[in-house]
């Protein structure tokens, strides 16, 4: 099945954001998954709530927010263009941007599991035997979790490919640019003839999406099997 | 000169309190009582896996706590060997990794690796993962990891508790073998007199409260 080059750079531009935004917001979900798990402070339900709240809003209103917040105007997003050079708006990284604040609940879930399911007896002996509290988490705490942490990535960046709502609102639809899977559709399906032009998109999609789902269900089942059994 | 100087108060979130003083001295230390008497938070005082509420903890020369000068040395700096109930052996590391964490991290030239593993016969499991290995086994090595790490003192929290009772008289044989050997101070704790009296030199009694 091939694809003409609009639909070729749609693709592109849908990997390069999706992957850049799991990338970008894993050592931040990692952080968040672990404080979620091990630490009790006060205020941590309002952390949580704060985290996963993009699973529940509609994505809309997330990309209005967010184009409130990072817009030229918005005071992030004015003092990052005045000092790093670097625009949301109507750029591709916005799009990135926008894939990573909706997708992070969903990374940070199963780190937060796994994070929780490491025995805090065995942090204790690290402990013990003459780790620090940095030194525990990466040696052990890390280690064991990383089985979940493959699987929220995996998952993250699978929900980041199909981004749309946050996305026209922050990073607007523009090809080459912005006009990832999910807009190219949106945009073939307003022309007279859209919906034969936008079916290989959607299968595309379908096809990326399932092997995504397949590709995380199976790291965690390598990452479960090589902790229970045979070590590397 | 003695080996471990303890006294402190410990008060638990559920109210249980714990008041609690003893010394010990060179060789095998038992701390023995019934089950819920502390025997595993004194273990834990000292290792410093918990914060008295007030008291102080002394090994040797060196001050791990002092509630009055708040002095409280973190786990990885007190220099002792903890040998859990249930091993806590790291199950993504290999036996031999497992073995060479702690010597890894020791601040001073522990036990050789060799002789470790030649007293505690590991020759055979070094390549194996923690899961493969039976109850006494997985003993050993927490011993081993435990030694290698270059303690001052060993704690052992119900040594001879939770392998089968045949092996009982093995576990207890390379404990002392290992103790003799490697000329470290040992406390454990044990709800049991009878079955560690041929382990300990000394035996103290805790009720809890």
């Amino acid at each position: 099945m091939l694809l003409n080059s609009a639909e070729w750079q749609a693709v592109g531009l849908s990997l390069l954001v999706a992957g850049v935004a799991a990338a970008a917001s894993l050592p931040l979900a990692v952080l968040a998954g672990w404080i979620l798990a091990k630490r009790t402070f006060p205020g941590k339900f309002l952390v949580e709530t704060v985290i996963n709240l993009p699973l529940v809003l509609p994505p809309v209103v997330t990309g209005y927010l967010l184009l409130v917040l990072f817009g030229r105007r918005g005071w992030l997003g004015g003092l990052l263009e005045r000092t790093l050079g670097v625009r949301f708006v109507f750029d591709w990284k916005g799009a990135a941007l926008a894939a990573a604040v909706v997708s992070f609940p969903l990374m940070v879930r199963p780190i937060r599991l796994a994070f929780a399911a490491v025995d805090d007896r065995l942090l204790q002996a690290a402990r013990t035997l003459g780790a620090g509290r940095a030194d525990a988490f990466w040696s052990v705490a890390l280690p064991l979790a990383r089985p979940g942490i493959l699987s929220g990535a995996v998952l993250a960046w699978a929900r980041s490919m199909g981004e749309f709502g946050a996305t026209i609102m922050i990073a607007g639809n523009i090809p080459g640019e912005t006009r990832t899977i999910p807009l190219l559709i949106y945009s073939l399906l307003e022309t007279p003839d859209g919906p034969q032009r936008a079916a290989r998109l959607v299968i595309a999609s379908i096809v990326i999406a399932a092997m995504s789902l397949a590709m995380g269900e199976w790291l965690e089942q390598r990452g479960r099997r090589r902790l229970q059994g045979a070590v590397a | 000169m003695s080996v471990l100087r303890f006294d402190c108060r410990f008060r638990y979130a559920s109210g249980f309190a714990l008041d609690f003083a003893f010394v010990a001295e060179r060789g095998v230390t038992a701390i023995v009582g019934p089950s819920g008497s502390g025997k595993t938070t004194v273990l834990n005082l000292i290792a410093g896996l918990l914060t008295p509420v007030e008291g102080m903890i002394e090994l040797g020369e060196t001050r791990l706590f002092d509630a009055t000068s708040a002095i409280n040395l973190p786990p990885e700096r007190r220099e002792i060997g903890y040998i859990f109930q249930d091993y806590q052996l790291f199950p993504h590391l290999t036996v031999e990794q497992n073995l060479r964490y702690g010597q890894r991290r020791a601040s001073h030239a522990p036990a050789s690796f060799e002789h470790v593993i030649e007293v505690l016969e590991l020759d055979a499991l070094v390549k194996r993962a923690p899961v493969s290995l039976s109850g006494g086994e997985k003993q050993r090595v927490a011993l081993g990891r435990a030694l290698l790490r270059g303690p001052r003192l060993l704690l052992l929290d119900e040594p001879l508790n939770a392998v089968d009772a045949r092996l009982r008289q093995t576990i207890g044989e390379f404990l002392a073998r290992a103790i003799a050997e490697f000329k470290i101070p040992a406390v454990l704790v044990s709800h049991d007199q009878e079955s560690i009296a041929a382990l300990a030199d000394a035996i103290v009694p805790i009720d809890g409260r």
